[in-house]
């Protein structure tokens, strides 16, 4: 629906620009003629030329300010889409962690931090944390590690003041990996706490 | 497996001549072989294994009776298999009225033979004495209709362990499936690879375990609605029997020693504890009191009394004993400060005497180890590849046990006396066995 008004916006801008541009390209306005003496039949004929000229300046200018206060609210909607986005994909950034450590590094740290504000300005947004462990180790302990993953994300937005009736946690072991492959590179991204956004999530306001 | 399991059997070829005694004789002067006898593959002593032959069977569905037996008493590891042929079957069989060629069996060095006729509704089964020159024993065996379904796999099975307890007194295992993991569903195997299925579960279902009477797995389910679910298999329909509970992961579902109850680990916000629920439903008793730490993996001993357990309490996860109330807690490996070990995954052996578990020995290598209940030192079981989760059979002999050792995870089972190993599942990425308990029937 969102989507589908701003394309509407986003072309109406277009025709109108599209308008504009035709409005300069016809007939060039003419070259005031050369000042005349105010009297008889061409002082007359002079006055209705220059407030022809000034009604289409006139009508230009509005056209114009019309097509700049369209743009401004595409741009306006475009910005706001963005930002909506940036917001997002902060809530949604994913934390990692080293090798069977379910404590937060100070990178992670400042990932949860940039999640606060946003948690504070949407107080109906509500999020699940899903930790996730790499390959290594028993299946069943890192069932039990994705769940503490996942625990000691949600403990630093609780212990930052977000209610903790807002934030759920799962674990899904070893049995959702980003990566695949048997290596570090692979582990390293496995290694991690995701966040979904559960409800509340379509018009996410700025802190 | 066939392949494997063939290196360790004596094939031999006998030309028809050599049915008659004459022929046995005439090869008598030699000593292990036999003239017009070919003898294939690597040749094993026989140790204290005992030599049988399992004749050609005569019937219905004859050449699959005879492989399926043949296969269990080799992987019963109590027997060499002596694989007789002729190009007249019947030769090797006695005639109506008559009696066994004895003599030729004991030159093959078979101490028994096993004549099997199929009928009917099942097999008659005559074991033969080859160093007595009588009939041991003889049985009928009754099997369902359908041939070669499960059911009847399992009553052919069933034949192989009572010739085995016949033998040595003691039932074998064949009869018995392995339940596991693959692909986000819980599987169900023969205890010779054969006739695997997967058995309906929620979605994400996990870590199957066998109730004692074999009637039912207990499982959970991981994600958004981790529960501890109870599946009636000859139903297919699985009950919920706890969760699922808010930021909770239920985890390691056993049944207790009389199947009326059911231990698992629950990780909260704050660690994983044990708890014990009647399998009927009922309010959770908690059994550990982590405070924080993680406290998984329960397994009973047989008589139900002690629970073995995984505990990060030290820092590292280690194995801990309890009473089945959760007193008289005391850890069972000894914590090692100079490695990073740590140990997982322990199943208590049938018979109570040893626990086996996954020992982590370079950084991500795991082995299987076993250790006296009453402590001591561990023994190293495995060293090809990483092997984890290991199970054990209901003789307490065997264990199913996760391996990478021919490139990626599969099921194979290990004879802790002979070290013999065997490939049990062919899909990769099969995982978290349970080996059942003996299964009687349907």
């Amino acid at each position: 629906m969102m989507r589908t008004s701003r394309i509407a916006v986003m072309t109406i801008a277009a025709l109108s620009v599209a308008t504009l541009d035709a409005c300069h390209k016809t007939p060039p306005p003419q070259p005031a003629p050369a000042a005349a003496p105010a009297r008889g039949p061409d002082a007359d004929s002079a006055r209705r030329a220059e407030e022809a000229r000034l009604a289409r300046e006139a009508a230009d200018r509005a056209a114009r300010a019309r097509a700049d206060s369209i743009a401004r609210a595409d741009a306006a909607a475009r910005d706001a889409a963005s930002a909506a986005a940036t917001l997002r994909s902060t809530l949604t950034a994913t934390v990692h962690f080293a090798y069977d450590q379910s404590d937060l590094r100070p990178d992670d740290k400042a990932t949860l931090d940039a999640k606060i504000p946003i948690l504070q300005a949407n107080a109906g947004v509500t999020i699940r944390i899903s930790g996730h462990t790499d390959e290594r180790g028993s299946d069943e302990y890192n069932l039990a590690l994705g769940q503490r993953r996942a625990a000691a994300a949600k403990a630093y937005l609780v212990q930052h003041g977000i209610a903790d009736a807002r934030i759920e946690t799962i674990s899904y072991g070893e049995e959702r990996p980003v990566a695949q492959g048997s290596d570090e590179a692979a582990y390293s991204q496995n290694r991690r706490a995701e966040f979904e956004i559960t409800a509340g999530g379509n018009a996410l306001k700025k802190p | 497996m066939m392949h494997l399991a063939n290196r360790s059997l004596r094939t031999m070829t006998l030309g028809a001549a050599l049915c008659s005694l004459s022929a046995v004789k005439a090869a008598s002067a030699q000593d292990t072989t036999f003239r017009g006898v070919m003898i294939s593959g690597a040749y094993d002593p026989l140790r204290d294994k005992i030599g049988i032959t399992v004749l050609p069977v005569a019937g219905a569905y004859s050449d699959s009776i005879r492989t399926i037996i043949s296969r269990d008493l080799d992987f019963s590891d109590r027997f060499t298999v002596i694989a007789v042929d002729s190009a007249d079957p019947n030769a090797l069989r006695p005639a109506a009225g008559g009696t066994l060629n004895y003599p030729l069996f004991a030159r093959l060095n078979a101490t028994a033979v096993v004549q099997i006729t199929s009928g009917g509704t099942g097999l008659h089964v005559v074991l033969h004495d080859v160093g007595h020159s009588k009939i041991q024993n003889a049985g009928d065996f009754s099997l369902p209709a359908a041939g070669l379904g499960r059911d009847w796999r399992l009553g052919v099975h069933r034949v192989s362990d009572e010739i085995e307890r016949w033998m040595t007194g003691q039932r074998g295992i064949a009869a018995t499936r392995v339940a596991f993991m693959r692909g986000q569903a819980i599987r169900i195997v023969d205890s010779d690879g054969a006739a695997e299925i997967t058995v309906p579960t929620e979605p994400d279902g996990g870590s199957p375990a066998w109730s004692p009477n074999g009637s039912t797995l207990t499982y959970t389910t991981f994600g958004v609605s981790s529960r501890v679910l109870v599946l009636d298999l000859a139903t297919g329909r699985s009950r919920s029997l706890i969760g699922p509970t808010r930021n909770t992961t239920y985890l390691t579902p056993v049944f207790g020693a009389n199947g009326t109850s059911i231990v698992y680990a629950r990780e909260g916000e704050n660690g994983s504890d044990i708890f014990s629920i009647p399998v009927a439903g009922g309010t959770p008793q908690q059994l550990t009191a982590g405070r924080g730490t993680s406290n998984t993996n329960p397994t009973l001993s047989p008589d139900g009394r002690q629970i073995a357990f995984v505990s990060g309490r030290l820092g590292r996860p280690e194995l801990y004993i309890m009473d089945s109330d959760g007193s008289n807690v005391r850890v069972l490996t000894d914590y090692d400060f100079s490695e990073k070990n740590y140990r997982s995954d322990p199943d208590w052996s049938p018979d109570g005497r040893l626990v086996a578990y996954q020992e982590r020995i370079n950084n991500d290598r795991f082995q299987i180890r076993t250790i006296r209940v009453s402590g001591g030192t561990p023994k190293l079981l495995t060293s090809e590849g990483i092997n984890e989760q290991p199970s054990w059979a209901p003789d307490g002999r065997h264990l199913v046990f996760t391996s990478t050792r021919s490139g990626v995870r599969q099921l194979w089972v290990l004879d802790t006396e002979s070290n013999r190993v065997r490939q049990l599942t062919k899909s990769a990425g099969s995982k978290l066995a349970s080996w059942s308990t003996r299964l009687s029937g349907q």
